[in-house]
């Protein structure tokens, strides 16, 4: 078995450290937990090299993520395309722009695939066979579709009024699915509570702080696929806000250990107007976000009012030099739009949201128009096309005799010359 | 009044191992401070300072988080409950 080199836990407040455990926040003061490493160690241990030569999937990174043995579940995530998109940069009027298309990954279609497949090993190591998650869509996808191939039980909590494709990518797996009448925050507030009593591992809670370790292994990539660098700014969508500063982590951490440059990185932070604590916090200078009670917008997986990680994302962004914006529910389904026109990939509706902010901040000249830049996608467009049915044309509808096509190709070529 | 308090497991060594606990007051900050009274040591890992609740303690007053009503300042009856869950979750 090889060497691992995840020591504990530790508090992000108080620096109290605690041994590998389910728990997600300090006993002392309730501040997040998060996993350390023994990076020293870690430096003399993983190289370019090393990482090169495995299959291209997170766990390449391995040495990188809490786990104590072999990965077990989630075995083929990650490896998701850095797409050079020469077509969408020509729109925006930028020289150098990437796509981290998450929208592909394994098996279901989100970046929640890389932070289940460590939650749930994780689980198994801890010995849990019931698992769940509170969830606004893509994270009850991945858990429904990696405990099934696990054999681990799973409940579902999910917000009653989710998107169709995204109940039934859920219950298909067989989980059990509950919808509880109520926003994400009172789903999150009740799986809490679910835990406490009944024990379960449930990812995005008492497995938090090793689920998200997972979210680094998008910068890890980012990184290796632009040669062993960083760009020069990453736009990155925020519901929980947990994301983006792992991103962040992963970057120091690959400088921490020797295989990037330290450079200047600036951090952007993507949200909806009908739901936008993190980038209210940052736009109004206030260091803790204000929670929205009742989110309304059409990108429900970024629907979190009182984001966990919001104070702890305002901070990335301040410190890295970056900024947040956040676009509304029309501006979604045209960032949505504009990015299947120009590179070909539909994204779901946080990918419009990251598209149409990144619009507005290049715009603003807060993305420079010759600097890198990549805009990370996080979920695939199929599972929520009723945002941007209305905004398609219809299908034109003829019969099957030839020339009713050349008589429609005329009309149409007409049209175009007037 | 008599107000029941939930509290969570990683508190309930200031309990004695209570998950639910009866308290008076007026308000929630009243009702938690009577809970601090009778549990000494439960003040410290509730409050930041007197009258700040920690940033990553969140309090429900039937099921309803306090910063959306008038904070520690709401009004409590004969009744209700308060909960007190730990903010670290989801996303």
């Amino acid at each position: 078995m090889q060497a691992h080199f995840v020591r504990g836990l530790k508090c992000r407040l108080c620096g109290k450290e605690y041994p590998l455990k389910a728990l997600n926040f300090c006993t002392e003061d309730f501040g997040p937990v998060e996993v350390f490493y023994d990076y020293d160690a870690l430096k003399a241990e993983v190289s370019r090299q090393v990482f090169e030569r495995r299959p291209d999937n997170m766990w390449r990174y391995r040495e990188l993520l809490p786990l104590e043995g072999e990965p077990t579940v989630g075995l083929h995530v990650g490896g998701t395309p850095l797409v050079k998109a020469d077509r969408l940069a020509e729109v925006l009027g930028v020289e150098t722009l990437w796509i981290k298309n998450d929208a592909v990954n394994f098996p279901s279609l989100s970046f929640k695939d890389r932070v289940v497949a460590v939650a749930l090993s994780k689980a198994r190591e801890f010995g849990f066979t019931t698992v769940g998650c509170a969830s606004t869509g893509n994270l009850a996808n991945s858990v429904a579709a990696n405990a099934a191939a696990a054999g681990l039980e799973a409940y579902i909590f999910i917000p009653a009024d989710l998107e169709r494709a995204k109940v039934l990518g859920t219950s298909v797996y067989g989980a059990k699915v509950i919808g509880v009448h109520g926003t994400y925050d009172e789903v999150n507030r009740l799986c809490s509570q679910v835990v406490d009593r009944f024990g379960w591992g449930f990812v995005n809670i008492n497995l938090r702080p090793f689920y998200a370790e997972g979210s680094k292994t998008m910068g890890f990539e980012i990184a290796q696929q632009l040669g062993w660098r960083t760009p020069q700014h990453v736009v990155v969508p925020m519901a929980g806000g947990a994301l983006i500063g792992k991103i962040h982590k992963a970057f120091q951490e690959l400088a921490m250990v020797g295989l990037i440059e330290t450079r200047r990185c600036a951090f952007h932070g993507a949200q909806a107007t009908g739901c936008n604590p993190i980038s209210d916090a940052v736009k109004t200078g206030r260091e803790a976000h204000r929670p929205v009670k009742r989110p309304n917008t059409i990108a429900k997986s970024l629907a979190i009012g009182d984001p966990a990680d919001g104070y702890f994302a305002a901070k990335v962004i301040r410190d890295t030099g970056g900024w947040a914006e956040d676009v509304s529910d029309a501006e979604i389904a045209e960032g949505m739009a504009l990015l299947a026109r120009t590179e070909g990939i539909f994204a779901e509706t946080a990918g419009g949201v990251t598209l149409a902010v990144a619009r507005k901040l290049i715009e603003q000249g807060r993305l420079p128009r010759d600097e890198e830049i990549v805009l990370c996608i996080t979920g695939n467009g199929l599972k929520t096309q009723d945002a941007v049915v209305d905004c398609l044309e219809k299908p034109t509808l003829i019969g099957t005799a030839l020339q009713e096509f050349e008589a429609l190709l005329e009309k149409v070529t007409e049209a175009a010359l007037v | 009044m008599a107000i029941k308090i939930n509290v969570p497991t990683p508190m309930r060594q200031h309990t004695g191992g209570k998950a639910e606990v009866a308290a008076t007051g007026a308000t929630v900050r009243a009702a938690l401070d009577d809970l601090g009274r009778q549990f000494p040591g439960i003040a410290d890992r509730l409050f930041e300072k007197p009258g700040q609740l920690r940033r990553f303690v969140n309090v429900y007053l039937n099921d309803e988080d306090i910063r959306y009503l008038e904070n520690l300042n709401t009004a409590v009856k004969d009744g209700d409950e308060l909960a007190i869950i730990p903010a670290v979750a989801g996303g």
